[in-house]
């Protein structure tokens, strides 16, 4: 009998558990460690940041669902990993410190005979004073922070409706952040709300981000074909900024978030800041600060996992210029190359490097942001590397076969700009390769054959048809293979 | 970098300056126009799903 434990219930780890669930048979055991009884459909948030859903209609309990699968459940936060046992026995395991309300700050530990470290990210606010919900900003990463930043919303907006004119900042809050396409996705339903409630000539709309131009998302930006014109995303996510009135700051790290002001640097060297009344200022993203240890206790974090937190897996993580940079650096199996038994797929490994050109200020301050790994990848990554951990399991292969490198494949992305049955929009996407490769592709790094974008009504239909589409297949209801990645 | 929409009426005539492209009222309507978006909504599935198709 194997066991394969499996750390983290978010897209990946939910994803990876369903699925080798699915393929191993019951004399196999599969085992899920997660802090929180519930799974999120994190995409849904930036709808409860805007009062438009509820924490209720983005989240479900998970115990019901692994009793129905028969996955085991430990409810708890992974501390640290041991692959080699300790002093007592050979065996790996993990070390767990419950969360489960009875058993809250008890450890325990779990083995494994294969692991998949899904844990996401750590949202780490303490990487700029003052930013967070706990101080100055707001947040939606979470469905509880979106709920909070939906009240601050509506009081924003009780201020507008009583005449007071209101500034509204969202963007990122560091210079490494990643993710902008949540915040992008923030900005223009707040947007939207504030035109549908009324109030609209009552805001200052600002976006402030470390992008180097609007539409860069972490990926460099991107070409499409479009009226005759191969075009940079630049030119229409400005279009877009200006028809909706949205003004916007790039090129820009957040230093400090004092209450009602932002200071930040910009790539320039200056020094700047900005009054505020409501801030929805993302978090940069580190591991979540797992730590390692061999069999005799001595600490081996730096061999397992990145300074940053993130794990290490099969990329080439060689210090190189950007010009030397090549999409064959990227992971494809997210093997560790030291203990074969472990993985890490979605937020949780270590990207070899950035997509987008890394930019320093004068001062030193680098202000780029870090590579996205969205929902569609995460979701291949990890059926791929479930796929062959049972194979490994099977006897059916000695080494992970299938490959899910993020320079080989496409996403497809959908962004919400409103919600509404008929008047809602979103920008539909899908780009190949995501990592640029500018050998193959010298113009524009991607196959302008398979890089597409546009916005209109279609896309929030489909955006909302995901979001039940994916709650229903990480529920595995009957039929929830049919929902891809 | 930074950037505001200059308010309506207030640009100068052979002002040295950048201006993104702003859609016309038709490239607007369409973004909503029922019928244009069920056809879009096709469309765009399709892109979506041999994209996924291909991993
Ligand atoms: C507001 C927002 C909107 C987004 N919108 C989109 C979108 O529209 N489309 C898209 O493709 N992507 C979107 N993304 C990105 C998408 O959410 C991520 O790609 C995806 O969540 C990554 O999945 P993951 O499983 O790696 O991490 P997560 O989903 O964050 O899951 C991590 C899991 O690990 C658990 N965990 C944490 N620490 C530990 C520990 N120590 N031990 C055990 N478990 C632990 C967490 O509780 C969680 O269950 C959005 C992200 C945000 C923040």
């Amino acid at each position: 009998m194997a066991r394969l434990v499996i750390l983290g219930a978010g897209i990946a780890g939910q994803t990876a558990a369903l699925h080798a669930r699915r393929r191993l048979g019951r004399d196999h055991e599969v085992v899920v460690v997660s802090p929180n009884s519930k799974w999120n459909w994190i995409p849904s948030n930036i709808w409860v940041g805007v009062g438009v859903m509820t924490p209720e209609q983005v989240t479900f309990p998970l115990r019901p669902v692994y009793e129905k699968t028969g996955i085991a459940f430990v409810q708890g936060k992974a501390v640290s990993v041991h692959p080699e046992g300790d002093g007592d026995s050979g065996k790996p395991y993990v070390k767990v410190e419950l969360t489960e309300t009875g058993k809250s700050g008890q450890e325990e530990r779990v083995h494994y005979d294969w692991l998949v470290n899904a844990t996401g990210p750590k949202l780490n606010f303490d990487a700029t004073p003052g930013l967070g919900p706990q101080k100055n900003s707001l947040s939606v990463c979470t469905f509880d922070h979106a709920a909070h930043t939906s009240k601050a919303f509506d009081e924003t907006v009780a201020r507008m409706k009583a005449g007071e004119k209101q500034t509204l900042l969202i963007g990122t809050g560091h210079g490494n952040c990643t993710c902008q396409g949540a915040a992008f996705e923030y900005i223009f339903n707040v947007e939207f709300e504030l035109r549908r409630r009324g109030v609209r000539d009552k805001a200052r709309v600002v976006w402030l981000s470390n992008e180097h131009e609007l539409g860069d998302f972490g990926m460099g930006g991107m070409f499409i074909r479009r009226g005759g014109y191969v075009t940079h995303s630049r030119v229409f996510t400005e279009s877009l900024y200006t028809e909706r009135g949205i003004e916007w700051i790039t090129r820009a790290a957040v230093k400090e978030v004092a209450p009602g002001e932002a200071s930040y640097e910009t790539l320039d060297g200056d020094e700047r800041s900005l009054k505020f009344d409501f801030a929805m200022l993302l978090p940069p993203f580190s591991g979540v600060g797992l730590k390692a240890f061999d069999r005799a206790g001595a600490d081996i974090t730096p061999s397992v996992f990145a300074p940053n937190g993130f794990m290490l897996v099969d990329g080439d993580y060689a210090k190189k210029p950007y010009e030397e940079w090549s999409p064959e650096d990227w992971p494809r199996t997210y093997q560790s190359p030291k203990f074969p038994n472990v993985f890490a797929v979605g937020i949780a490994f270590a990207p070899p490097h950035a997509i987008s050109k890394p930019m320093t200020s004068p001062k030193g301050t680098p202000i780029f942001p870090t590579p996205p790994r969205t929902g569609m990848p995460t979701g291949v990554m990890a059926r791929e590397v479930a796929f062959n951990i049972v194979d490994m399991i099977k006897g059916n292969a000695t080494a992970p076969k299938r490959q899910a490198s993020l320079a080989h494949m496409g996403a497809a992305c959908i962004a919400s700009a409103g919600a509404g049955l008929f008047r809602g929009t979103a920008v539909s996407m899908t780009l190949f390769p995501i990592v640029p490769d500018f050998r193959k592709y010298p113009d524009t790094g991607r196959d302008l054959d398979w890089t597409f974008g546009e916005i209109g009504l279609a896309g929030h239909w489909i955006k909302h048809l995901l979001h039940f589409g994916f709650i229903y297949k990480a529920k595995a209801n009957p039929l929830w293979t049919m929902v891809p990645e | 970098m930074s950037a505001t929409k200059p308010p309506a009426g207030t640009r100068t005539p052979f002002e040295q300056t950048y201006y993104p492209p702003v859609p016309t009222e038709f490239t607007k309507k369409m973004r909503t126009n029922l019928l244009w978006q069920i056809f879009r909504f096709a469309v765009i599935n399709v892109k979506i799903l041999r994209m996924v198709r291909k991993h």
